[in-house]
């Protein structure tokens, strides 16, 4: 039992972490129809932005996490929507999933070349030592960072609903043409989507760097996991995507724990598949009309 | 009418031309060059059926590298085991045959970035089964010693006969890929990708289309699967990764999705420029990524569409009805 909880708390709370990369990936996906295959890369990198503060400026550890915060939220952010996003999506969806994964290759290729391939420690923002909860051993780490991501849910949820821009968002999300009409500045409020996106990917980096180490192929498993967790609970919303992300997360250490570790990577991948086919909108999503 | 029988006169006389290139370019060559230039067939082999779906059905799919994986496999064991690789040819195109109208199947429901993500986890799960069942496909070692095919007396042991054998076999794929995009099917293809709903009114069984699409499109990897096992005569999961299924799906998009040569264009880009790109070291990828964004921001159609774009400045035509024309508008 004790191990259960264990297991159980761990993967809640790499599951929240799982949660804060899908909701920027349904958030983008809902304002400008973006659907970002380098979202993973947006992860692995600001750890990295961290690091280049830390090795190469010389600056202390906090000031290179807000140095991390501030770069990752302009490039991936702002940088991402005028360069690559505004250009593209008038050109088909299609067309810019793909300019995506080649900027995802782009990302990943430039953190191998310009800062190394190894593994790079990551200074950990809390303390691991386990703490005794009914019994489970529990790392203090995991409690923070699944209080943190809960937190962050939180307040956004609480912006974009009770807060002037946040409703403007919503409205951008649900009907751009109509939000226009109504008075409200569409194109910021796409631009405040995107810089959220970034903000939570830098968060998420933040919190899971610590533990994964950084390195650049880190994307590739991460980005996939917020893909399905974003599926796995409706792509077009919040609740779904913290419902998927902590599923997942959850899930996969059951799995790899009780189950098989060979197949651990399997399951989700599974589940996707059987999400798409019986319930494409997802667990708690509402369905999206279809032309055919 | 004369102007287009003229067009399709220069057409012929060019590939006549490109024909004779890849015959007698690779003679004298070092075997490097040869194995670089037969690599080059064969992923455009793959480009070619991945070109099917994407280009001219409009259905996404990064999964063309787990049917080049099936395609190998099937090969490699049947040819261990002492099979002709004629006769294993058509298990592994069967084989991929029927698993692309499975995979098919969810394309009946989802289509774009959904499509790409059940094709995505496919192309893993597909990776992890050649990765854990080692009784089978060898683990993560793979399977290596393949014999090479001969043909009576003509052996493809040495790398040019290889070479001419493969160049062959593509010709053929490339005929045959003709013959399906120009039969009343693959009209219905375009009629899919241009507007679904209309395709569907004036009968075309859309449901078969799609599916169709994406099972010959999947045998087509398969057939460049069941070529690489003999050229390069070790296969293992690594070589069939998600990383795979992207760059094919790059080379069609490089090419230009939804014209005939663009496979071999883009295929030639991503074998060729990391060739060129040598003294770059490490850089290649990166540049060569750059590269792709900044291509579809300015000419989304891929390079044969600057070509079209050129031709069009230059001697403007009357307009074309976009399922009648070449070159896909990816939705």
């Amino acid at each position: 039992m004790s191990q259960f909880l264990q297991v159980l708390l761990s993967g809640l709370a790499t599951g929240a972490v799982y949660a804060l990369v899908a909701i920027g990936f349904t958030l983008v996906w809902q304002a400008a129809q973006t659907v970002n295959f380098a979202q993973g890369e947006f992860v692995m990198l600001p750890a990295f932005f961290v690091l280049i503060g830390m090795n190469w400026l010389g600056l202390s550890f906090w000031i290179s996490l807000l140095f991390g915060l501030v770069v990752s939220v302009v490039l991936l952010g702002l940088v991402f929507k005028k360069l690559i996003v505004e250009p593209i999506l008038p050109h088909g969806g299609i067309t810019l999933i793909i300019a995506t994964m080649a900027l995802g290759i782009l990302l990943k290729e430039s953190a191998k070349e310009f800062y190394g391939a190894e593994a790079q420690p990551f200074p950990a923002l809390f303390p691991g030592d386990p703490i005794n909860l009914f019994g489970a051993a529990v790392s203090l780490r995991d409690l923070l960072n699944l209080a943190i991501s809960l937190g962050v849910v939180v307040l956004l949820t609480l912006f974009l609903n009770r807060t002037r821009t946040g409703r403007c968002m919503q409205a951008t999300a649900q009907n751009p043409a109509v939000a226009e009409i109504l008075g409200v500045d569409v194109k910021r409020m796409v631009l405040y989507t995107f810089l959220i996106n970034a903000a939570l990917a830098t968060l998420a980096s933040f919190l899971i760097t610590p533990v994964y180490l950084a390195k650049f192929s880190n994307g590739e498993t991460l980005g996939l996991i917020a893909f399905i967790a974003a599926i796995v609970g409706g792509f077009n919303q919040i609740r779904g995507a913290l419902v998927g992300g902590l599923l997942i997360g959850v899930l996969d250490n059951l799995t790899a724990t009780y189950v098989t570790a060979q197949y651990r990577a399997a399951l989700p991948l599974v589940l996707l598949i059987a999400i798409i086919l019986v319930r494409p909108q997802g667990l708690v999503g509402t369905s999206e009309g279809r032309a055919v | 009418m004369g102007a287009r029988s003229l067009h399709g006169a220069w057409r012929l006389l060019l590939i006549v031309a490109l024909l004779a290139a890849a015959i007698l370019l690779p003679l004298g060559q070092k075997n490097y060059f040869i194995y670089v230039m037969t690599s080059w067939l064969i992923f455009a082999i793959a480009a070619m059926g991945l070109n099917l779906t994407l280009g001219y059905a409009g259905q996404i799919s990064l999964a063309q590298a787990s049917f080049m994986a099936i395609g190998a496999y099937t090969t490699a064991l049947m040819t261990l085991a002492g099979w002709h690789w004629l006769a294993s040819l058509p298990v592994g195109l069967a084989f991929c045959f029927v698993v692309g109208l499975v995979l098919g199947y969810p394309a009946l429901r989802v289509k774009g970035h959904f499509l790409a993500f059940v094709t995505l986890a496919f192309n893993t799960l597909v990776f992890l089964v050649l990765r854990n069942e080692e009784w089978l496909t060898g683990g993560t070692y793979g399977l290596s010693g393949m014999p090479r095919p001969e043909f009576g007396s003509f052996s493809t042991d040495k790398q040019l006969p290889f070479y001419y054998f493969t160049l062959g076999v593509t010709v053929l794929a490339a005929l045959g890929l003709w013959a399906i995009v120009r039969s009343p099917w693959g009209r219905a293809f375009k009629a899919l990708r241009e507007n679904p709903i209309r395709a569907e009114s004036l009968g075309v069984d859309t449901r078969r289309v799609t599916l169709l699409a994406f099972a010959i499109g999947s045998a087509y990897g398969g057939l460049a699967g069941a070529l690489i096992t003999p050229l390069v005569q070790f296969i293992d999961p690594g070589s069939f990764g998600l990383a795979h299924s992207l760059r094919i799906l790059l080379m069609v998009v490089v090419g230009g999705a939804g014209y005939f040569f663009g496979p071999f264009i883009g295929a030639a880009v991503v074998i060729l420029l990391p060739e060129v790109l040598r003294f770059t070291e490490g850089y290649y990828l990166i540049i060569y990524s750059a590269l792709v964004i900044v291509m579809l921001v300015f000419v989304p159609s891929g390079l044969i569409g600057i070509f079209g774009r050129l031709r069009e400045k230059l001697w403007p035509k009357r307009q074309v009805r976009a399922d009648m024309a070449e070159g896909a508008r990816l939705p």
